[in-house]
């Protein structure tokens, strides 16, 4: 039996229990991790610019990175988020096979990007330890493969979730916004690939 | 009156249910897995509170030491270690923790008004793995590896080449735990106040309190990142040999610094605004009026915060640095005045207009506006480049920011703590042992530290163990000492007062002070579930502002623990969201990140081996659990109604 209330109420029963998009709290929370993340980014590239002025030549000792791995996987980040994209769309529906489908092209991005990150790195041309512009540049690259490798594990976990009757209510939304990290991933991927490939040529 | 006082007619089937779905885990286990903001707030201040007595010890065995000359109570490794973590503790073990974590932890829901903190178990983790990160820190001081390169670590000394051994891995790893701690309170705290604030508590109507701990959660993202990089790379050129401060190589000893104070200035008013946060809200409840200039003060916090980055260089005027660098960091060093100046203002109308109580809390707001308006004036000196250049590295130094941080943050603590306590344990302090304590602390601290003054101006090196009688700074440093026995006779008289008082101290009731947060609007203390009816709000001061029928929100469910999430600049209520429960795996995770943390200083692979428990418990944490009713999603009616 409802209680008798002696004054007014906001009566909130008929609120959502989820939301999508920016209303979710969980978005905001991960908008202030990419800010955090984002700020160790913008500090290593500014501390690479900073040991540019330190030296004579550029790089200092040894020939910039091979152009090709960084250019190829730059080419798949930039086309991982088609699934990426189709997972934040299908998520709200709560078709689970359409989540699964839009999970799996993320995680399989996210392996052959893994792969060729491996040949980036072998294909540096410099060691982290011969010179503090090797250190800079393996810390960039190291830095962004972490969130990678971070974030393949993450869609993973999602998609074992999409594969359970789990996949409701906010984990529809976390399914949405994996994908708003995924985002942060490849932006920070471009722009450590227009410093390592880019500015290391041209400075 | 207080809110949370019988608005409705009791219902005890309600508060029933509220008490089983809030209900916090007893017993070891259920210690572990605790993861409500009350209790992890109260052990940040207490840990913090314990790290201060231990970093308090070390600091009376140094002024032991500096005594008289040529004293020989500590050798100078033992000296070198001591100021090391000394500096460390005080800073990353106890300030932030304290002022930011602790009192923003606890308070922050209760000033919003609602139940819990944003992402409670990620606040549960930050708590574990700051204790690790300060037991790690003691225990290298207690194996006699203690931290020894100063509390800023500067390279070439702390690198590889000065420093073998693991001391500064050990000050390396600390930071990092430390900081992963504080960026994780400081995601839950903004979130908390952008979206749980309680409906009516627009923008314009937030305490000043959550603006200024809005602001300082801000500065310790864009902050916070700076030092974990700097630590970062000091620990890779001490385990995995990078270069990145071998000049021989292309490396910058100066990055370091630079890296360090881009952190480190904005870290001076991460530990300073939340002292002025409590000011703010001590003052008008205890001048029993709104506070005057709150436009004023809200935007003199919030160019603080900006203008806190803007400084960092005023450390390094003594490294050679272009004179235009000289010249503008001076500027920005001096342009701080304005928003500090305005505050202090600003409450000095408060009091001026308003009946002004002197109560305990007060009293120490009182010392903190005469102390931390020395250490504010002795800045203004050190912003002007041939003074910093004269005394940099003097004691002149040492009495500055001990009066920046003792007066700026520990006055406002204690004033805090005698504030909030009764809140915390429902019981009030007694008042004279506190006015014991604040007049054997007030004139201690001037005798320390108001000494060091002169000793610095008259060539006192900081950092020396010892020094010899043809100097002549002998007298003044046995004054110095002196001090330290009543501030350690003060301390005592405080935590006398303290567990007297939580046995046997006056029952405070909701509300003791007649004051205005939402915080007062519950019981002392407050309920698992913090407040029966979430309340609605109508001004800055709620509970002084409510209208006598001040509605009430019903409607969050009390069979899960959710709470009402609401508009970043309206608090108009959004959604309902059902938040994690108690749960052990924050701890589990924590152990398995610090146990990759500390491996990695032993062994490169230790980071990468050490991430796979890490990734096990973090699984175990996200998985979901249980089956909850199906949610309404978005595309259901979406309106909260008013109704009688």
């Amino acid at each position: 039996m409802e209680p008798v209330r002696e004054r007014a109420v906001l009566d909130v029963s008929g609120l959502p229990e989820v939301m999508f998009g920016r209303s979710n709290t969980t978005w905001l929370g991960n908008v202030f991790y990419m800010m955090i993340e984002g700020t160790m980014f913008a500090l290593l590239i500014a501390s690479y610019f900073y040991y540019r002025t330190r030296v004579g030549s550029w790089p200092p000792g040894s020939s910039p990175p091979t152009l090709i791995w960084g250019v190829i996987n730059g080419i798949v980040f930039l086309l991982s988020i088609l699934p990426a994209r189709y997972a934040q769309k299908v998520a709200p529906t709560g078709d689970r096979g359409r989540i699964r489908l839009a999970l799996m092209g993320l995680a399989g991005f996210a392996i052959v990007s893994m792969i060729l990150r491996g040949f980036e790195l072998a294909n540096l041309n410099v060691g982290w330890q011969e010179s503090a512009y090797g250190s800079i540049v393996w810390s960039i690259l190291g830095l962004h493969t972490g969130h990678l490798i971070t974030e393949f594990i993450e869609t993973v976990v999602i998609l074992c979730v999409a594969f359970t009757d789990k996949m409701e209510g906010s984990r529809l939304a976390d399914v949405a916004i994996n994908s708003d990290y995924w985002y942060f991933v490849v932006i920070t991927a471009v722009l450590s690939d227009f410093v390592i490939y880019g500015a290391t040529r041209l400075l | 009156m207080a809110i949370s006082e019988p608005i409705v007619i009791p219902q005890t089937g309600e508060q029933d249910r509220l008490s089983r779905t809030w209900a916090e885990p007893r017993g070891f286990w259920g210690w572990f897995t605790n993861v409500h903001h009350t209790a992890i707030g109260v052990r940040f201040m207490v840990t913090s509170f314990i790290f201060f007595l231990l970093g308090g010890v070390l600091a009376a065995l140094m002024r032991l030491q500096l005594a008289r000359p040529e004293n020989n109570v500590l050798g100078p490794d033992a000296y070198n270690q001591i100021f090391t973590v000394h500096g460390s503790t005080m800073i990353f073990l106890f300030a932030v923790p304290m002022m930011f974590q602790g009192f923003g932890v606890y308070l922050v829901p209760l000033v919003c008004g609602t139940r819990n903190i944003a992402f409670p178990r990620l606040n549960a983790f930050s708590y574990y793995i700051y204790v690790v990160g300060g037991g790690l820190l003691w225990v290298g001081l207690f194996l006699k590896i203690g931290a020894d390169a100063g509390w800023f670590a500067y390279v070439p000394l702390s690198g590889p080449q000065f420093t073998p051994g693991k001391r500064s891995d050990i000050w390396a790893q600390m930071i990092t735990f430390t900081e992963v701690s504080a960026l994780g309170v400081a995601v839950c705290i903004a979130t908390t106040i952008l979206r749980y604030r309680a409906p009516g508590m627009t923008l314009n109507r937030m305490p000043i309190i959550l603006w200024e701990k809005l602001t300082i959660a801000l500065m310790v993202i864009f902050a916070m990142p700076a030092v974990m990089v700097d630590s970062s790379m000091l620990l890779m050129d001490r385990t995995i040999n990078t270069q990145f401060f071998n000049p021989s190589v292309g490396g910058d000893a100066l990055l370091y610094q630079h890296l360090f104070w881009f952190f480190g200035h904005p870290e001076v008013y991460i530990i300073f605004l939340p002292g002025t946060a409590i000011i703010s809200t001590l003052v008008p409840a205890f001048s029993r009026r709104h506070i005057f200039g709150y436009l004023a003060i809200v935007s003199a916090v919030v160019a603080t915060g900006f203008l806190g980055f803007g400084v960092w260089v005023h450390h390094m005027f003594a490294t050679g640095i272009p004179q235009i660098s000289d010249s503008f960091f001076t500027a920005a060093s001096l342009m701080i005045v304005v928003p500090t100046a305005t505050q202090f203002y600003c409450w000095m109308a408060t009091i001026w207009h308003g009946r002004l109580q002197l109560r305990l809390p007060m009293l120490w707001a009182f010392g903190f506006f005469f102390e931390f308006l020395i250490g504010g004036l002795s800045g203004v000196m050190l912003a002007s480049v041939p003074v910093d250049w004269q005394v940099h590295d003097t004691f002149f130094i040492v009495a500055h920011f001990h009066y920046v941080l003792i007066g700026g943050a520990l006055f406002p603590m204690f004033a805090g703590l005698y504030y909030w306590i009764p809140k915390i344990t429902g019981r009030m302090m007694n008042d004279l042992l506190g006015k014991v304590h604040f007049w054997l602390f007030l004139i201690g601290f001037n005798m320390t530290f108001f000494t060091m003054h002169f000793l610095g101006l008259r060539g006192m090196p900081r950092r020396v163990y010892t020094y010899l009688p043809e100097m002549h700074w002998g007298t003044l440093n046995a004054i110095a000492t002196a001090g330290v026995a009543f501030m350690t006779a003060a301390v005592i008289v405080f935590l006398v007062n303290f567990f007297q008082s939580r046995k046997t101290g006056e029952l405070a009731g909701p509300n003791p002070w007649a004051a205005g947060t939402l915080e007062w609007g519950t019981s002392s203390p407050p309920p698992p579930y913090n407040f029966a009816e979430i309340p609605t709000v109508n001004g800055r001061e709620a509970v002084w502002d409510a209208e006598p029928d001040q509605p009430v929100v019903v409607g969050v469910r009390d069979d899960v623990p959710e709470v009402l999430v609401t508009h970043s600049m309206d608090s108009e209520p959004q959604y309902r969201e059902e938040l994690p429960g108690h749960s052990i795996w924050p701890f589990l995770t924590a152990i398995a990140v610090s146990i990759a943390f500390i491996w990695s200083i032993f062994s490169p692979w230790g980071i990468t081996y050490g991430a796979i428990p890490v990734v096990i418990t973090l699984i175990g944490w996200l998985w979901p659990r249980g089956s909850s009713p199906t949610p309404r999603l978005a595309e259901r009616p979406r309106e909260a109604t008013w109704s009688r």
